[in-house]
């Protein structure tokens, strides 16, 4: 199995993952520059987390028009994994691979703390955790508030496809743990078919002990798991 | 035939503006309590070259619904200077 990590012009935490997965998971993976033409046969792809293309206009927007990102979206469309972290997350949205929009936080700060997570564990990329499970994974954002129509969030609702909420340490979903101004306190999220999750937080600086724990690390072996079965 | 226009991107009125929101509490805080509400936004400036000007109107719908405003949060009008 081979996974692609799609790098920008201003992504910068494409090394992060591509360390945690070939070095902590003990998986090949390698970059996929955004003017490449083809995804290299690779059979997940991530679109790491940074600052594309300076965050100009709308982050996310202008990587979303990349070349690799027709690429990406023909992926997606016959069913092949794709996960967008942090600055991901907003180029998948601004694809339409997932529904919503992220803005500014709405306390205007860029935050870099670590943030507590509850699990839905119904999904490809979380089913190596409980469900309920609370977990320890850091934010890095300045855009990191999801926003969305009440129809398609009562539709997100519906379909469990909430796969991350912002919690306390304890599983508190109220108001007063969610960092950023997102609705219904979502920090992660997936498709339809189930296959493209995006998520604000770093599931790729959360891989080993020594960088403070490595409650991120089960999203990729979960995902990798299951691709496995499947290939 | 050259045409320029001023594009003019806003929040739609149900989205909450964070930093309008900032600009008008920091503004009320030094003195300028007649200053109730406001808005913030982006202007761009665009040249098109176009055979008419209903060809170069076609144009700048075109590229700001692919491009320039997120139609989930945004709302967009143009005038041609």
């Amino acid at each position: 199995m081979k996974i692609g990590i799609v790098v920008f012009p201003g992504t910068w935490s494409d090394r992060d993952t591509f360390y945690a997965l070939n070095e902590v998971i003990k998986i090949n993976s390698e970059y996929i520059w955004h003017k490449d033409q083809s995804l290299n046969n690779c059979d997940f792809i991530i679109l790491p987390g940074g600052f594309s293309y300076g965050d100009y206009l709308r982050t996310g927007a202008i990587a979303s028009f990349s070349p690799i990102m027709e690429k990406v979206i023909e992926f997606s469309k016959q069913g092949g994994p794709v996960l967008g972290i942090c600055n991901g997350f907003q180029i998948l949205c601004e694809s339409n691979l997932l529904p919503g929009i992220l803005i500014k936080n709405k306390n205007l700060d860029f935050i870099c703390e670590r943030s507590f997570l509850k699990v839905n564990n119904q999904s490809i990329y979380s089913d190596q955790y409980k469900q309920n499970e609370i977990i320890n994974i850091p934010i890095s954002h300045g855009e990191g508030n999801f926003q969305l129509d009440k129809y398609n969030l009562d539709k997100l609702e519906e379909e469990e496809r909430i796969i991350f909420r912002y919690s306390s340490q304890s599983g508190d979903e109220t108001e007063s743990y969610n960092p950023n101004g997102s609705v219904n306190n979502i920090a992660g999220i997936v498709n339809s078919k189930g296959n493209v999750l995006g998520m604000m937080p770093h599931p790729e600086k959360a891989s080993e002990k020594i960088l403070g724990g490595e409650d991120g690390k089960r999203i990729f072996t979960s995902i990798i798991e299951n691709i496995s079965q499947n290939v | 035939m050259n045409f320029i226009y001023e594009i003019k991107i806003t929040y739609k009125d149900s989205v909450n503006d964070p930093e309008g929101l900032t600009i008008t509490e920091s503004s009320q805080r030094i003195g300028f309590k007649e200053i109730k509400k406001i808005r913030s936004g982006k202007l761009f400036i665009i040249n098109v070259e176009s055979p008419n000007e209903n060809e170069a109107n076609i144009k700048i719908d075109e590229i700001c619904d692919k491009l320039l405003h997120n139609p989930i949060i945004e709302k967009y009008s143009f005038n041609k200077i």
